[in-house]
């Protein structure tokens, strides 16, 4: 028997950060099929499957893993796609640290199995699903394409119903397309997986704001079910002095102009702002997106303020140190207090430094300010990272759909909302979360949906 | 893809397009507005809907053609398709009640203030047009508004058409004399601070439409952000139309203005693809 590696995980090729800094093409490069076999083989194969309990939507990861070593990758991709609607995606953009491989047995000697870079390598490598004739169980109305959406309407259609998904924008994906940059997850990564789910019967009708084009109450009249995936909305800001100054922008705004509208590309029509001094407030994924994508936009300088330290960053590990070796500064217990502006525009940024006091009732240290600490720091343009509050058009146009004071739509865990037929989850209802546990959302509503209609029926 | 179904130069850098858009026509109320990208490389602009045909499922928008996305609009004509048109978005105008109103336009802003008079006829309400233009080749919508307005009034600033200066003169004059329940006003920035600052001594209740930059228009990127009386709200799911004598016009103007170098590069670089056509 061959000797079984269970010390460090084989590393992944990313591209170096001098020649990535200057564009959007993906820095991880993926594992080549040498190298995927021998880190699936370093997977003990635990009984009691701790790995398998820690993702949001169930994948059956030992079995998908022991299948990927012994070289069957077609079927390991049947094996994930069972479980997971967009393996491509979450393969790369889960935070598997807290998630699966966090769990994983290996971990807790050495190094866990890199089940993100295999569930990703095995995705990428898939060959695109035949047609199949769609579902006739029910109708069900999906509002919303993005990773809730998505996997609604995978589990939908794999159930035997027909998965229809309304999406305001022009193209399908949501945070997907607009939100995560293509360095991290290239577009056409997005396109492939939501191909391979229309190939499954999976309808999309982009250009429908659902709440404005239509309502609710009207998709109830023709379908089965409503699923309302409608993610993130308004951005939140701080309510600062000079927070409206040209050059203050939300990261929404600069991502979606970035990603969605390509904005980067000569040909581009949508503009976006080219700056020499960013400074981007927030320590989440989102905050890390921004930076990185002022930094291949030619800023001179990119800082990330946060007001708590280096520790309590919500953003992954992996995203931050990416963002360093790129050259993003970090400035750590750091507030904002006011936007300094000449004629309009941006010129500079006034913080006060902090210290750690108590624990919250989140279990973080709060931020408290230190006195007489005020500083300026010079920009031209400022970001503004700090989470998103649910979009307003479909609960303001539902009557009887409860929700919270913030806007967050009210389920359960299954997705149920006040509402007979109406289900909801990921961002709507529970607020800025990751991609997975909007999918688990989905997902779970999905099966939640099957279950309600077979009982009426 | 939505077909162009007429197309009509209404002045020399306005033009109409009436457009089929059966998902828009069915819900389309006055005052709402749609997004438009005119091709796969298009930028999302806000357009207001100038026109409602629910029967034909179409709807007209009426735009100038300043900037890069406009250009590309304006490239297409009569059977072709605009890649996306989505809406309608932002919320109608709330007309309901009025009984003798002012509707104020400014220049391609007439092509959002002329649906509002419609409407407010149709309600029974008595409607007193001013529309303002730079010059006689640049009046638009002229029939349509006095169609439809019990008086019109008509201005230009050099004089060439109507009365001689702005809107802000007859709209005093008819203040000063009558009292009206509101005043509508569409039209660039500047001209709807100052119609606010005329109306404001009056205390008559004043509305101005805003037409902020944006990206989705659904409440999703912020950028159309502007300040309401001393609140942050954004046009395209709380607007686009708020008080006007609580809009901070100031910072609206200076916003408007963040692409302003990039929109001139973009102009020049349509140009240039014009010229070389031309040269061909």
């Amino acid at each position: 028997m061959s000797e079984r590696n269970t010390g460090g995980r084989n590393p992944m090729p990313v591209r170096d950060p001098i020649s990535r800094r200057s564009d959007f093409e993906e820095v991880a490069l993926g594992y080549d099929e040498e190298t995927a076999i021998a880190e699936a083989k370093r997977c003990l194969g635990c009984k009691n499957r701790p790995c398998a309990k820690g993702c949001p939507v169930g994948v059956p990861i030992p079995e998908f893993l022991a299948l990927v070593a012994e070289g069957k990758f077609g079927e390991a991709y049947e094996k994930i796609v069972s479980a997971s609607s967009l393996p491509a995606v979450s393969g790369r953009v889960c935070p598997q640290e807290t998630q699966c491989e966090g769990k994983c047995t290996l971990g807790i000697r050495g190094e866990a199995v890199a089940i993100g870079r295999l569930e990703r390598f095995v995705a990428d490598r898939a060959a695109r699903p035949k047609p199949k004739p769609v579902g006739k169980k029910g109708r069900v109305a999906i509002v919303g394409s993005g990773p809730a959406g998505l996997a609604c309407a995978g589990e939908l259609t794999a159930r035997g119903y027909e998965a229809v998904i309304f999406e305001a924008l022009h193209v399908a994906g949501g945070v997907l397309v607009y939100g995560i940059p293509n360095f991290r997850l290239p577009k056409e990564v997005v396109r492939r997986e939501i191909d391979a789910l229309t190939s499954r019967g999976v309808k999309i009708v982009t250009n429908a704001v659902v709440g404005q084009s239509m309502t609710v109450g009207e998709l109830l009249d023709k379908f089965d079910a409503v699923f309302l995936g409608t993610g993130a909305g308004l951005p939140r800001f701080m309510g600062i002095e000079g927070e409206n100054a040209s050059g203050v922008f939300s990261a929404n705004e600069y991502l979606t102009r970035t990603n969605l509208m390509r904005a980067y590309e000569k040909d581009s029509e949508t503009p976006v702002y080219r700056a020499e001094k960013v400074i981007v407030v927030g320590g989440g994924n989102v905050a890390m997106d921004a930076a990185r994508c002022a930094v291949r936009l030619g800023a001179a300088s990119v800082t990330v303020l946060y007001r708590r330290s280096e520790e309590e960053l919500p953003a992954r590990k992996e995203e931050v140190e990416h963002a360093k070796e790129e050259g993003v500064r970090f400035r750590f217990l750091t507030l904002p207090v006011r936007i300094l502006e000449e004629e309009g525009k941006v010129t500079g940024i006034r913080c006060v430094g902090m210290t750690l006091g108590e624990e919250d009732e989140s279990g973080r240290r709060r931020p408290v300010v230190k006195e007489g600490s005020e500083f300026t720091l010079p920009a031209d343009a400022v970001i503004m990272a700090l989470g998103t509050s649910p979009n307003p058009l479909v609960e303001r146009t539902t009557e009887g759909l409860e929700v919270k004071p913030r806007g967050e739509i009210v389920a359960d865990e299954w997705g149920r909302t006040s509402l007979p037929r109406v289900y909801a989850g990921g961002d709507a209802v529970t607020g800025s979360a990751t991609v997975i546990l909007a999918m688990g959302a989905g997902k779970r509503a999905a099966i939640a949906i099957d279950e309600d209609l077979s009982k009426e029926s | 893809m939505y077909t162009i179904i007429e197309k009509e130069k209404l002045n020399f850098s306005t033009v109409r397009m009436l457009v089929e858009a059966p998902l828009v026509a069915r819900r389309a109320q006055a005052g709402q507005f749609v997004i438009v990208r005119a091709d796969e490389r298009g930028e999302r602009i806000p357009l207001t809907i100038a026109s409602i045909d629910r029967a034909r499922g179409s709807i007209s928008i009426i735009f100038q053609v300043v900037g890069g996305a406009t250009m590309s609009l304006d490239r297409l004509s009569v059977g072709d398709g605009i890649a996306d048109l989505v809406g309608p978005l932002g919320r109608p105008s709330a007309l309901e009640g009025i009984k003798r109103a002012i509707v104020v336009g400014g220049g391609v802003g007439c092509a959002i203030a002329l649906p509002i008079a419609e409407k407010l006829r149709a309600l029974g309400a008595e409607v007193v047009s001013v529309i303002g233009f730079r010059s006689r080749e640049l009046v638009i919508l002229e029939e349509n508004f006095r169609a439809v307005s019990d008086r019109l009034f008509l201005v230009t600033d050099d004089g060439s058409a109507g009365e001689k200066g702005n809107v802000c003169a007859p709209l005093r004059r008819l203040l000063e004399k009558e009292p009206f329940d509101e005043v509508i006003a569409i039209g660039p920035l500047p001209m709807m601070k100052y119609v606010a600052l005329e109306t404001k001594p009056f205390g008559v209740k004043t509305v101005a439409s805003m037409n902020p930059i944006m990206i989705d228009g659904t409440g999703m990127c912020g950028c159309c952000r502007l300040t309401v009386g001393g609140e942050t709200k954004f046009a395209c799911v709380d607007g686009p139309e708020f008080d006007a004598h609580k809009i901070d016009f100031d910072e609206a103007i200076r916003r408007a203005s963040t692409y302003r170098e990039f929109e001139a590069a973009a102009r020049e670089r349509h140009c240039n693809l014009y010229r070389k056509e031309a040269e061909e």
